[in-house]
């Protein structure tokens, strides 16, 4: 080993500082407001059957969050996140990767989850955790999973899947698979402890993983610039020896071909490389937030211009993919389908009681069915006091 | 039948599971080429390449979110926390992420086979932060698997089996028995089972009960008690989680006395759920109050270590205060 320190060092003789803004990483943007492209753009490969589904994709998610907050304004769910504003960095980045390609995501990134196929029904069955619901009614709405498109189970600790998602390439790496993982987070998870570590392994240990950063501007009431004074996210993987890119996050076109670009780096040079989107998310940060509080709604009016959804719909107008008429109507329609599924997931049954402690372990250990056994008997005796399981314990 | 120390029957585990399963990978600080600071990965990087035995960088919750990622891929990692003192790092990874990871998605993801080996517990001058026993800790976390050996024998049954295991495991090995125990180990395959607890000596008026190094401890202390004429009944109990309260159980309603070592801190230490459990299950069998000998309320000292440990004579005192009570 020549150089155990494993830096590049050039020897200087006067004392220099290196700028902290010495790395300066420019945006990809490709599509203009009114929906025509750069002149010097480079148009990424899509044919009319994916962009019209990217496209599903985003009025879908924006349809159910309108209707799924107010659910949950009336009481009907316990709580909800929306993605308003920020369509175009889910749904154009899971366009970019193989079906097979494994997703592991935050908490805000129910454009991916749609557009590799999570039915209506299943983003239903989740919000109202009832006995359908393939997380069994156990974690609260919003935190989607699904085994057979190939999205990890979202949990509420943030950064978490950042280190996992490394080990998950790495393993897909070992079995010789020509499959990567793509790991989302916003900027307030990239100041967790597991950013750092999920990076630091991943390059070091070459893992082919792609680190899909969401820079929306806010985690919950606290701002970027008291989040760090770096220059964002994507200027730390360059620290780390990852590549990176930074793309405008309101433009669907731009994170589609950054994320194709890097999915083909990462499994051709097989090693992490980074996405950093920079978007502004638009409604709060949960049911449980009002931004009014922390900030103006100016700021917000200036990016509500800047509507991702809109300028993608001007681009396939343009394209000729798009009928204005016809696209109106069928918005109108799904408005229609998800009420009507909403209706239809919140009289389905909660789980049976025994779910409580099925999954566990891979089998339930004795002092699991002695518990269960004793509460059994007590939902018995005040079934009652107990509204979801109390008539259903035989 | 071979002659092992612990250390060499950890490695002879790892080196049966890695060259039957391709999909058993082991890693950590140090364990590469070096072997591990403790030399348990020794030659398994020449023998299985670097892909599955591999240094990381020195990230506690990098190592265990990584071993989380492996897992949930269908990998077996057995990943290594070079001391259990440096595992609280990796503690909301192991505690939020590896414990949830089936029960959360409603059994469509899961991280069976993962483990996290690491040595635990004092004796070895090793201060605050290399001699603690944090089992307690995880103990209080449902979908955990807690295992603990006594001698090299144990060692490798229950390695092997926890790497087996279809929930993740965390393989608490007593760094003071490293070289010190020395048995008789087969050199094939064979697993123990996890979740039993092992009735080591037969006896009729106490019963002992420990796990890990403490075992020595308290047949030390047996002995010491055996030459007053007071019979004990000596339990290892290998698995902290899921525990085996029917063998313990069983045995202190025969001598109506339990008497619990264990080395870390008393208060919300692992023998308080013991305790509470027996009194309930063995309630008019108690023929007095469940003892524990245990560490002090303190952090763990170098210099008066040998008084602040749960030692044999600490324990030969509880036998007597509970067989003359």
């Amino acid at each position: 080993m020549a150089n155990p320190n494993n830096a590049t060092i050039t020897t200087v003789h006067k004392a220099k500082f290196t700028g902290a803004n010495a790395l300066t990483i420019p945006s990809l943007k490709i599509l203009k407001d009114d929906g025509s492209l750069y002149a010097d753009a480079t148009m990424p490969e899509l044919d009319r059957e994916t962009a019209l589904r990217m496209y599903d994709s985003m009025v879908f998610i924006r349809a159910l969050d309108e209707r799924m907050l107010a659910a949950q304004r009336q009481g009907r769910i316990s709580f909800y996140m929306q993605c308003l504003g920020e369509e175009a960095t889910t749904v154009g980045s899971a366009a970019a990767l193989d079906d097979k390609d494994m997703i592991m995501a935050q908490y805000r990134e129910q454009g991916a989850l749609r557009y590799r196929g999570f039915t209506l029904e299943q983003f239903m069955n989740q919000l109202f955790t009832n006995e359908q619901d393939l997380g069994k009614g156990r974690q609260m709405p919003v935190h989607y999973g699904s085994r057979d498109i190939y999205f990890m189970t979202i949990s509420s600790p943030l950064a978490t899947q950042i280190p996992q998602a490394s080990g998950y390439a790495y393993a897909q790496k070992l079995r010789g698979l020509d499959n990567t993982t793509l790991c989302y987070f916003g900027e307030g998870a990239a100041s967790e402890g597991d950013f750092h570590a999920g990076l630091n392994m991943a390059a070091v240990l070459q893992a082919p993983v792609i680190f899909f950063c969401r820079n929306n501007g806010y985690a919950i009431s606290t701002p970027a610039n008291e989040q760090f004074i770096g220059d964002g996210i994507a200027s730390r993987a360059v620290g780390y020896g990852i590549q990176a890119i930074r793309v405008d996050g309101s433009d669907i076109l731009a994170v589609y071909q950054a994320t194709r670009l890097a999915r083909k780096l990462a499994l051709e040079q097989q090693e992490p490389v980074l996405v950093e989107a920079i978007a502004y998310r638009l409604g709060a940060h949960s049911s449980s937030d009002d931004p009014s509080g922390y900030r103006s709604k100016e700021e917000e009016d200036r990016w509500r211009k800047n509507d991702p959804i809109a300028r993608y719909r001007l681009w396939l107008l343009k394209q000729g993919w798009l009928d204005d008429d016809a696209d109106k109507a069928k918005t109108e329609a799904l408005r229609q389908e998800i009420l009507d599924a909403l209706k239809i997931a919140e009289k389905i049954a909660k789980p049976e009681l025994e779910q409580l402690v099925t999954d566990v372990y891979a089998e339930p250990t004795e002092h699991l069915n002695s518990q269960l056994k004793k509460l059994e008997d007590h939902v018995r005796r005040y079934p009652d006091a107990y509204p979801v399981t109390g008539g259903r314990v035989k | 039948m071979a002659q092992m120390n612990m250390l060499q029957a950890i490695n002879n585990a790892l080196d049966l599971a890695m060259e039957q399963d391709d999909s058993v990978v082991c890693f950590g600080e140090d364990v590469g080429h070096f072997g591990g600071v403790f030399r348990a990965t020794s030659r398994l990087q020449d023998k299985y390449g670097k892909g599955r035995c591999f240094n990381t960088p020195l990230t506690e919750q990098g190592i265990a979110g990584f071993a989380n990622g492996m897992a949930a891929q269908g990998m077996k990692p057995v990943a290594e926390i070079q001391f259990a003192d440096y595992i609280f790092p990796a503690f909301d990874q192991i505690v939020n992420e590896t414990a949830k990871f089936r029960y959360r998605s409603g059994n469509q993801f899961n991280v069976a086979g993962l483990v996290f080996r690491t040595p635990y517990g004092g004796g070895i001058a090793g201060g605050h932060y290399h001699s603690q026993s944090p089992e307690a800790y995880f103990a209080h976390t449902p979908g955990l698997t807690l295992v603990v050996p006594r001698d090299p024998y144990q060692a490798k049954g229950l390695l092997l089996a926890a790497i087996q295991c279809p929930d993740p495991v965390l393989f608490f090995e007593p760094k003071r028995l490293y070289r010190a125990s020395v048995g008789e180990v087969p050199e094939d395959y064979y697993e123990l089972p996890i979740g039993q607890a092992e009735v080591i000596q037969s006896g009729a008026d106490v019963t002992l009960l420990a796990w890990g190094a403490q075992m020595e401890t308290i047949q030390k202390a047996a002995e010491l008690a055996e030459k007053d004429g007071i019979s004990c009944e000596i339990i290892d109990l290998r698995s902290i989680l899921p525990w085996d309260s029917k063998t313990v159980a069983e045995s202190v309603l025969k001598t109506g006395r339990l008497v619990i070592n264990h080395e870390a801190p008393l208060t919300g230490g692992f023998a308080a759920e013991i305790a509470a459990t027996i009194q309930e299950l063995c309630f008019l069998y108690l023929e007095s109050p469940i003892e524990r000998v245990c560490g002090l309320d303190t952090p763990y000292p170098l210099a008066l270590e040998k008084e602040y440990m749960a030692d044999h004579l600490k324990t030969y005192e509880a036998i007597k205060r509970s067989v003359n009570f």
